[in-house]
């Protein structure tokens, strides 16, 4: 999907012009890169940089969408040849490579404005390597459990919220004939979620940051806790079977035809779920329950954002852009449940009032005392995420492998780090 | 002939014959029947778990019309013909002249060039990929047809000059001493003389290359993303992100994709396994 | 361009022209060839040399992506795995031979309507592998393939053939051999075609029938047959990338991964950057090619000889 519309507003310049005093105008050419490809963000991001060309005529805004998959490997190339002056990305480990290759502009100086520094404090941490900012998040959401509501009532369920409440609500359901969660491995990273999820509920968000740092051994015993507590849901019948051969979407429909109770998702999830047809009412979500009482509560919340490439040519515009994008009301406009229906990351902006993006900014505004992780593929380093997920999905089919998978992700560890 | 003609045979195994020849065809082609009917199916057959029944309509306007008219593939099908056609004009206008040089000429290298071009058509994709495509980004031609179109001419001259050059090793070498007798130049001996004895040699491996590059996947994948430049083997795996558990859909996608060299096929059998089987009997 | 050089010079022409002329007819397709061909094998010999990300700047390790790739072998991991992979891909491949030369047998008759029938069973290898690849991950599928409704018929399965690690490479190789075996059945049925009947006769005076007349009568006349699928099976084997990106990406956890997916995947796809590891994987699978192709061009020397 590649679509380039033109904005030519020098017939607006012109009356602006006119009415507005001069200061200095932003000018020139403003190109773009966007990976929202999917209609209701596309639109979105669209409708937004309207807005913005309308508040600076002088500017020639060139926008150009990418499919979001093609956009993973693309961006290696248009940073480096034919470069935009904006464009979208991922946060934390996800952007170091072209920060490390000196491909991104350093934004550090937008974080030190007082607008930006106070009410972006929360995601400065996904921002920053080496000491500095290279980028502004525009959108966050929240993972968590995505459950059948109905099936739970008729089952006499409630929400669980610790490790053996979940551990007895799988259990009836799986004797009702259905597993309790569905999940689709065969792009890995879902299942990189339940390890996330799995592993800072055992063990905490500190270990988290620390494992994808590579400075615990992946034989250490808290990290095979962690795969002990998933095998007690695999064991138990807990995950659909074949997983390995779906997509995520292709693992939507045991969900939503009662085959399986609930799907650890990110909140993206509702928008499918919703047009195949699960009402309101069927539909609900619960936090990720404790598991280790003595470790604090920590969630996933991966950040996207905008970067300006370090050879764009028109960074005065790309800046005023980035600031743009932050402020108060686009936030609260862009993520709002007619547009993107995620959470916005301004902390004056307001949520939607959509049930899942409230439930999901209370959870992380006022019940993760531990921290905010951005996701396993984002923290850790490619190699190692990739290496790891493919364990990952490997131990949800063959659980009794364990040992072995992780003496290979030690391995993969020592080299990758090494390097 | 062998084995032997089944007319020659008793009334029995004639009528066997007959019964298998039919059977056997639906077996081997039972996979893609199976898409076939899945593209005509409503959406509902897949929600209902009716997958190997009837339809319970017949939805194939349906689909296909999604197919041509709301999706990217009218775009993807286009960027298939756009750099197709060019390479198969390109590799084979290129391996005639070296076919020619090679096939007609002796020196002392001829041999040598001819291996070079053979064992270059050997080789495996991957270990050119990561060159083929720092040039192509430094011609700045990443994500164009252009930069496509030129791998796949260099590419297939290897292949193309390995066949252009047999053929023309086994075309009367009288006919070329005669017109150098006679004083024609080299340039008209090609233009003139062999070129128009190549024409079979030219369907054939036109026929062949179309069906090559229509179906390459790898190249696509390396050097394109994107509509404005994929071509429809790429950008089919787009076309099916989007229609995800869409089986219809995405089964009427891969028919349509796979139409053109097969209707190529059909329309120049002749040509087509000529070309193909060259060198399979002496 | 004056009058009197003109001649002087095309006499020049004139008197080297059998000398220059196929040097000039060479020039252009020499010239792509060894731009996009030649030169990048040595590109790529080179570059498996350094650790370079292909962002920034390329560093010279000498042999450490070998000695990586070597202890990928020591640990069985997917080094082990791809190049496991490909040895099954290579063997299993094979059977196209055998297997086309049966449906060429099989269709090698004049009956009414066969010529439709040849062309039908040839049909699959026209169709572009991301297809056969649906094709086939659709005929897998363990909640509605035709595969599981065809052994739950005999009370077997079922099967998740792209999703257990034992069978998935048995079972992409199966959807190669689609196609596969429709070529070599086409270039033999053109073999059969030129069988001398005179010979067949001889055999059949001779009391030569079935597997006897096949195996010292046919065979020895399918040679050139035999040869080029041999050739085109062995490329087609070690090619194995489009199948694999379609139907599996690899998985289920890196299983059925051959080498020239594993080099795609260390060097382009999402988490991949590691462009001189892929450079070295891509020259251990050229030099795999390499015996073959030598193999190749020694038999086309040994015939140009003979010629």
């Amino acid at each position: 999907m590649h679509s380039i519309y033109k904005r030519t507003t020098a017939a607006l310049a012109m009356s602006v012009a006119l009415a507005v005093p001069a200061y200095a105008e932003l000018t020139g050419e403003l190109r773009i890169f966007l990976d929202t490809s999917n209609p209701a963000p596309r639109a979105t991001m669209e409708a937004m940089i309207d807005r913005f060309a309308a508040e600076h005529p002088g500017l020639e805004i060139e926008t150009t969408v990418i499919d979001r998959e093609a956009y993973k490997t693309q961006i290696r190339n248009f940073l480096t040849a034919d470069t935009p002056d904006v464009a979208t990305w991922y946060a934390a480990n996800r952007m170091k490579p072209y920060v490390e290759a000196g491909l991104f502009e350093d934004v550090s100086d937008l974080w030190a404005e007082p607008e930006i520094a106070e009410n972006l404090a929360s995601t400065k941490g996904a921002m920053t390597i080496d000491g500095k900012q290279w980028g502004v998040p525009y959108t966050y959401y929240q993972w968590g459990v995505y459950y059948r509501k109905d099936i739970f009532d008729e089952l006499g369920l409630s929400e669980p919220t610790t490790w053996e409440e979940e551990l007895a609500n799988c259990q009836k359901i799986v004797d009702s004939g259905r597993a309790c969660y569905t999940i689709g491995t065969k792009f890995l990273w879902t299942a990189g979620g339940w390890f996330d999820y799995l592993n800072m509920r055992t063990n905490g968000f500190d270990f988290h940051n620390q494992l994808a740092n590579g400075e615990i051994s992946w034989e250490d015993d808290r990290v095979k806790q962690t795969f002990a507590n998933w095998k007690q849901l695999i064991d138990m019948g807990a995950f659909i079977d074949n997983h390995q051969t779906y997509s995520w979407q292709e693992a939507l429909p045991f969900m939503v035809n009662g085959e399986a109770a609930a799907y650890l998702m990110g909140n993206f999830a509702v928008a499918p779920l919703r047009e195949a047809g699960l009402s309101d009412d069927q539909l609900d979500f619960y936090q990720f329950v404790a598991i280790n009482p003595d470790v604090e509560l920590a969630e996933d919340a991966p950040t996207d954002t905008f970067h300006i490439p370090a050879n764009a040519s028109n960074k005065e515009a790309a800046r005023e852009f980035l600031r743009f994008v932050v402020s108060a009301d686009e936030q609260t406009e862009i993520n709002n449940g007619s547009n993107l229906g995620q959470l916005p990351v301004n902390a004056k902006s307001s949520v939607d009032n959509d049930k899942f993006l409230q439930q999901g900014f209370n959870m992380l505004s006022s019940n993760s005392p531990g921290g905010v992780a951005q996701f396993w593929d984002r923290d850790a380093p490619a190699e190692m995420a990739k290496v790891s997920m493919e364990g990952f999905q490997e131990f949800m089919v063959k659980p009794d492998n364990a040992d072995r998978i992780l003496a290979k992700l030690e391995r993969a560890r020592q080299r990758i780090y090494d390097n | 002939m062998f084995p032997k003609p089944i007319e020659k045979q008793p009334r029995a195994a004639q009528i066997t014959y007959q019964a298998m020849l039919p059977i056997a065809l639906l077996l081997w082609l039972g996979p893609l029947l199976a898409v076939a009917l899945f593209s005509v199916k409503p959406a509902a057959d897949f929600t209902n778990a009716n997958y190997w029944g009837l339809p319970s309509s017949f939805e194939g306007a349906v689909n296909y019309g999604q197919v041509f008219f709301n999706s990217d593939m009218p775009r993807y099908l286009l960027n298939s013909f756009l750099i197709t056609i060019p390479t198969v004009i390109g590799a084979v206008a290129l391996s005639c002249m070296t076919g020619f040089a090679l096939g007609i000429y002796k020196f002392r290298s001829n041999l040598w060039i001819f291996f070079l071009f053979v064992a270059g058509n050997f080789v495996p994709f991957q270990i050119l990929m990561v060159p083929v495509r720092d040039l192509t980004l430094e011609l700045g031609l990443y994500n164009t047809k252009t930069g496509l179109v030129l791998f796949h001419i260099a590419f297939q001259t290897g292949f193309c000059t390995l066949f252009m050059r047999n053929f023309i090793r086994a075309l009367p070498f009288e006919l070329i001493e005669a017109a150098r007798v006679e004083g024609i130049s080299e340039v008209r001996i090609f233009w003139y003389v062999v070129l128009p004895l190549m024409k079979p040699a030219i369907a054939a491996l036109s026929v062949l290359i179309f069906t090559f590059i229509w179906n390459d996947y790898f190249w696509a994948v390396v050097l394109t993303q994107g509509a404005e430049s994929q071509p429809v083997t790429a950008g089919i795996t787009s076309f099916n992100a989007q229609f995800r558990a869409a089986y219809q859909l995405m089964s009427a996608g891969s028919i349509v994709a796979a139409l053109p060299p097969v209707a190529m096929f059909f329309l120049m059998q002749k040509h087509f396994i000529a070309g193909l089987t060259l060198g399979a009997v002496k | 361009m004056s009058a009197v050089d003109v001649p002087e010079q095309e006499s020049w022409f004139h008197r080297n022209q059998q000398r220059i002329a196929p040097w000039l007819f060479l020039a252009p397709g020499l010239l792509f060839f060894m731009v996009y061909v030649i030169i990048p094998v040595f590109q790529s010999f080179n570059l498996s040399l350094y650790e370079w990300d292909g962002l920034g700047a390329a560093e010279y390790v000498g042999f450490r992506n070998y000695e990586d790739l070597y202890w990928e072998w020591v640990d069985r991991d997917a080094f082990y795995t791809s190049l496991k992979n490909n040895l099954i891909w290579l063997i299993l491949y094979l059977a196209a031979i055998p297997a086309g030369l049966f449906i060429a047998l099989f269709l090698n008759q004049t009956v009414a309507g066969i010529r439709l029938y040849k062309s039908l069973f040839f049909f699959p290898f026209v169709i572009s592998q991301v297809v056969v690849g649906l094709v086939f991950t659709w005929f897998y599928d363990p909640t509605f393939g035709l595969l599981n409704e065809f052994l739950s018929f005999f009370g077997l399965g079922p099967l998740n053939v792209l999703g257990d690690e034992r069978f998935v490479t048995y079972g992409i190789i199966v959807a190669g051999l689609w196609p596969q075996t429709a070529y070599c059945m086409i270039l033999y049925l053109t073999g059969l075609n030129a069988v001398d009947p005179e010979q067949i006769e001889a055999g059949r005076l001779d009391g030569a029938k079935g597997w006897r007349m096949l195996w010292h009568i046919i065979l020895p006349q399918l040679r050139p047959a035999t040869f080029i699928a041999f050739v085109v099976t062995i490329i087609g084997a070690l090619r194995s990338f489009d199948l694999i990106s379609i139907m599996t990406q690899g998985g289920p956890f890196g299983s059925s991964r051959v080498l020239a997916y594993y080099m795609f995947e260390v060097a382009l796809s999402e988490y991949g950057f590691r462009m001189g590891y892929g450079a070295a994987i891509a020259v251990i699978l050229f030099l795999i090619m390499l015996c073959f192709i030598a193999y190749f061009l020694w038999s086309m020397y040994r015939e140009e000889r003979g010629h």
